[in-house]
């Protein structure tokens, strides 16, 4: 309709202003992202399980790749695929719709950041490629490593790889500014602070607290790149500074960036919920303070990543009370999600499977999180297998589980279509059960001592021991099923773009707004703008003829 | 760029739930993520600060003179930013990119003065690997400066624009940045010029 | 945009602002000169705080903006406070903290 003239390929699909393109942008980015990070973990994984062999696909793996391919990985995984996904991809494709406006309110703001985050990924895989290799100090960038390429010998990895990530953190420092402007003053009229759906108020907290933990890190990453390049000394004793500065610096950001990843998962989580149990949502206020409140206390927590790194134990006693403390709203959250169920009439479609994987294996992932938060027990699982099982058991729900879950909700809204469902289905048991093959073990592993930075195991023969490396292969032929399954998911995917059944407005019987709007929805978004009459989530109202009612029909 | 002429302003930019104009609200959310890179940063600085002793006696060697009169001629380009905004607020553009180029103007001295501190002190061997307090010293006044050069080009733009009368609302905005860069400044100053 | 007319009206008188930011400017220059460390830390950054705030209010505008943008950049400022809580601790005493060797409690003496 806007639209005058035909507009060309370009000015279309790569610069466009259109909160829609640049949503997919960043969700198809991310996507890519996902495919080369999951190959390096596949990588790392076969060395493990089979050290010293040639690895299918890449070759045999050195030390320094080694350490490369695990730090990447990490990054790649939060920064490239988690926070695109969830937070820029489906936050600037579905705030606008959600909220009932035609775009954000800054377009060429959200396209400048699309292009920040765009120069970002293609430095991060640049920096694989350069003389030296890719950065390998972990994707914390512990100084004295990162600080200086006489230690991590990649002069220009490392520093690659640091001015990657404060691009991406610019990137989302725009994108940020500009959700919660929108959310703040673009809603549609009658949509009060209570009536906004709760993926939007989560996108729209954890931009918050990504705004607010950002910053010293950004600052932080100024100060390392000049001990790389120019040599100063601002991590470097011998200078007069000090590593556990950085450590700091980075972890006033690392947890808090935790729930700005979770959060938006959460909201995902309660949208398909509700939807797929038809029924309202429990305590949606609850929720809301709750996440909040989450996002408060996440940046009183930073230091229980540093209980062996030497800092003063008094500090130490008091991060793991506060610690323990915000185990309490996510489980408020976690039963507020379990409660909306109790008593609801369940569809087991797809997304909805996920969003019930999601609760599970959350589950697991916060409870062991217990034992790391308690300074005791950290000290001895610290820098094991145990926290690698731990993080992948909080962060494969959020970034995968809760993605999955929002590609096939929201598939048939984005592009008109809808995705198999069997083959969902397929690809769904095909990548949870082996997930849960992969990091079982490598519980058992972390706490039989096994270390998570060695290269190979052959060098450490008290860990080398038949039951142990029987728990490696495990986990690496677990991951390569999980990974052979998700072909099910790019086959759906790509197939169901052109090929499915074809979708119309509102397939879920949804409540939101952005199934008031066409499938997919033209620039514009809205034939008429909506207005709201109430909250998202009235299912199942007694005395009415249909089970939900949308926000925006007067009676 | 080059697709401005066919950018359309959505409904969305123009809706004000909160009665703060979307610019506005937008630019409080920039400025509370600035207070926190450049919080991080002189939070890092005064720890050090407190743990060495000593670079009190580097702090001395920072040029007390230069740095006060940084200091005034940043006060009074706000005093123009903000006059410039009244000149705005009455519709009178003309008069507005008058001050926001006096504005500039203080920017430039400020800028001027800056590199002459900077040109004398590595003269005389205070560089940035002296002593770490000289690092915080360059890091800090360098990442401020970077502020004010992008408060200048920006203050130009809206300048062009206001003396034509268009895009008015644009002064309070440019302003309000302007006015968070010298109260940037106003902490500086004391950190690594006055207390030694 | 909408509301100028009553903005303007309760607009400050800008030159006179100025000029007391400019005495406070003196002031924290003077004051460190006497070299008394309380007298430093209260001329150079009470005032600096005091002359923050009232660039804060009357340039920005903020004695006139919601109140709730007060909090937000008070909250961020807040948030920088709790880091300096946190990591102090640990910059300022790079030998560690609490590892003094304490001895065992001796036997007591005289109290067969
Ligand atoms: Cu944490």
């Amino acid at each position: 309709m806007a639209e005058g003239h035909a507009q060309s390929f370009w000015s279309r699909y790569v610069f466009s202003t259109d909160h829609k393109i640049i949503g997919l942008q960043y969700l198809f980015t991310g996507m890519f992202m996902g495919l080369v990070g999951a190959f390096l973990a596949y990588v790392f994984r076969m060395q493990l399980a089979f050290p010293g062999e040639s690895v299918p696909l890449y070759g045999v793996v050195t030390p320094l790749q080694y350490n490369a391919l695990v730090t990447n990985h990490g990054a790649i995984m939060i920064f490239w695929v988690a926070m695109p996904i969830l937070i820029a991809g489906l936050g600037n494709y579905f705030i606008p719709l959600m909220i009932g406006c035609d775009d954000m309110v800054f377009p060429r703001l959200n396209r400048l950041s699309y292009q920040i985050f765009f120069l970002s990924t293609v430095l991060i895989l640049a920096s694989l490629f350069v003389p030296g290799g890719g950065f390998g100090g972990a994707w914390t960038a512990y100084p004295p490593l990162s600080a200086s390429a006489q230690y991590n010998h990649t002069p220009w990895g490392a520093p690659l790889w640091l001015i990657a990530v404060a691009l991406e953190f610019v990137a989302f420092l725009l994108g940020g500014i500009n959700f919660v402007t929108t959310v703040m003053n673009a809603r549609a009229p009658g949509m009060g602070p209570m009536q906004i759906p709760i993926f939007v108020w989560m996108v729209v907290i954890a931009s918050i607290v990504f705004m607010a933990s950002v910053g010293p890190l950004v600052a932080g990453a100024i100060m390392l790149l000049f001990d790389q390049l120019f040599g100063t000394h601002f991590y470097d004793p011998k200078g007069g500074g000090d590593p556990i500065l950085w450590q700091h610096l980075f972890w006033f950001f690392g947890h808090p960036e935790v729930y700005v990843v979770l959060l938006p998962a959460l909201g995902i989580v309660a949208e398909v919920i509700t939807v797929f149990s038809r029924k309202k949502l429990f305590a949606y206020k609850t929720i809301l303070y709750t996440a909040f409140a989450t996002g408060i206390i996440s940046f009183f927590v930073w230091a229980h990543h540093q209980f062996v790194a030497g800092i003063d134990p008094r500090m130490a006693h008091l991060f793991t009370i506060t610690t323990l403390i915000i185990s309490i709203p996510i489980a408020e959250m976690t039963f507020a999600f379990i409660a909306t169920l109790y008593g609801g009439s369940i569809e087991f479609r797809t997304p909805m499977l996920w969003a019930l994987a999601f609760i599970a294996e959350f589950l697991i992932g916060g409870v062991t999180g217990i034992f790391l938060g308690a300074n005791a027990t950290d000290i001895y699982l610290h820098d094991s297998y145990f926290v690698v099982a731990h993080f992948h058991y909080t962060f494969f729900p959020i970034a995968v589980i809760a993605g999955f879950a929002a590609l096939t909700y929201w598939f048939p809204k984005m592009f008109g279509r809808h995705m198999n469902e069997t083959l969902g289905k397929i690809h769904f048991w095909g990548t949870i059960v082996p997930f849960n093959f992969v990091f079982l073990p490598l519980f058992v592993l972390g706490a039989a001592g096994e270390h998570r930075r060695i290269y190979s195991y052959e060098h450490f023969s008290q860990l080398f021991t038949p039951g142990l490396q029987n728990l490696r292969v495990l986990a690496t032929v677990a991951l390569v099923v999980m990974l052979l399954f998700q072909f099910v998911f790019l086959y759906n995917f790509i197939r169901s773009l052109f090929a499915g059944e074809k979708a119309e407005e509102n397939p879920w019987k949804a409540n939101t707004l952005e199934w008031a709007a066409p499938s997919p929805p033209p620039h514009g978004n809205f034939a008429e703008m909506p207005i709201v009459y109430r909250g998202p989530y009235e299912y199942s109202v007694p005395g009415r003829p249909l089970d939900y009612w949308p926000q925006h029909v007067p009676q | 760029m080059t697709h401005a002429s066919e950018f359309q302003v959505p409904l969305a930019t123009r809706r004000s739930a909160t009665g703060i104009p979307t610019g506005r609200l937008a630019l409080w959310w920039v400025l509370a993520s600035e207070i926190v890179i450049f919080g991080g940063l002189l939070a890092s600085y005064i720890m050090f600060r407190l743990h060495h002793p000593h670079w009190a006696d580097e702090a001395s060697h920072t040029n007390i003179w230069a740095g006060g009169f940084n200091t005034f001629v940043l006060l009074t380009s706000s005093l123009f930013a903000v006059l410039g905004h009244q000149a705005a607020e009455q519709g009178d553009g003309p008069k507005a990119a008058r001050f926001l180029r006096l504005t500039v103007l203080g920017g430039l001295v400020f800028l001027g003065v800056k590199a002459l501190e900077w040109s004398g002190e590595i003269a005389h061997g205070f560089t940035i690997y002296r002593d770490l307090f000289w690092t915080f010293y360059y890091a800090a006044t360098g990442l401020h400066g970077l502020h004010v050069l992008v408060g200048m080009v920006i203050l130009a733009l809206v300048a062009q624009d206001a003396a034509r009368g268009k895009n008015l609302h644009r002064v309070e905005l440019i302003g309000i940045y302007w006015h968070f860069v010298d109260a940037v400044w106003i902490f500086l100053f004391p950190l690594f010029y006055i207390a030694r | 945009m909408s509301g100028q007319g009553t903005e303007a009206t309760s607009h400050p008188n800008y030159v006179k602002v100025y000029l007391a930011l400019l005495v406070l400017f003196a002031i924290s220059v003077v004051g460190p000169l006497f070299g008394h460390p309380w007298l430093t830390l209260v001329t150079a950054f009470g005032v600096a705080a005091v002359k923050a705030t009232m660039v804060a209010a009357y340039f920005m505008h903020l004695n006139i903006e919601r109140r709730y943008i007060w909090y937000l950049l008070f909250t961020m400022v807040a948030f920088m406070g709790l880091l300096f809580a946190g990591v102090a601790p640990d910059v300022l005493a790079q030998g560690g903290q609490n590892w003094r060797h304490v001895r065992p409690a001796q036997p007591a003496v005289g109290h067969h």
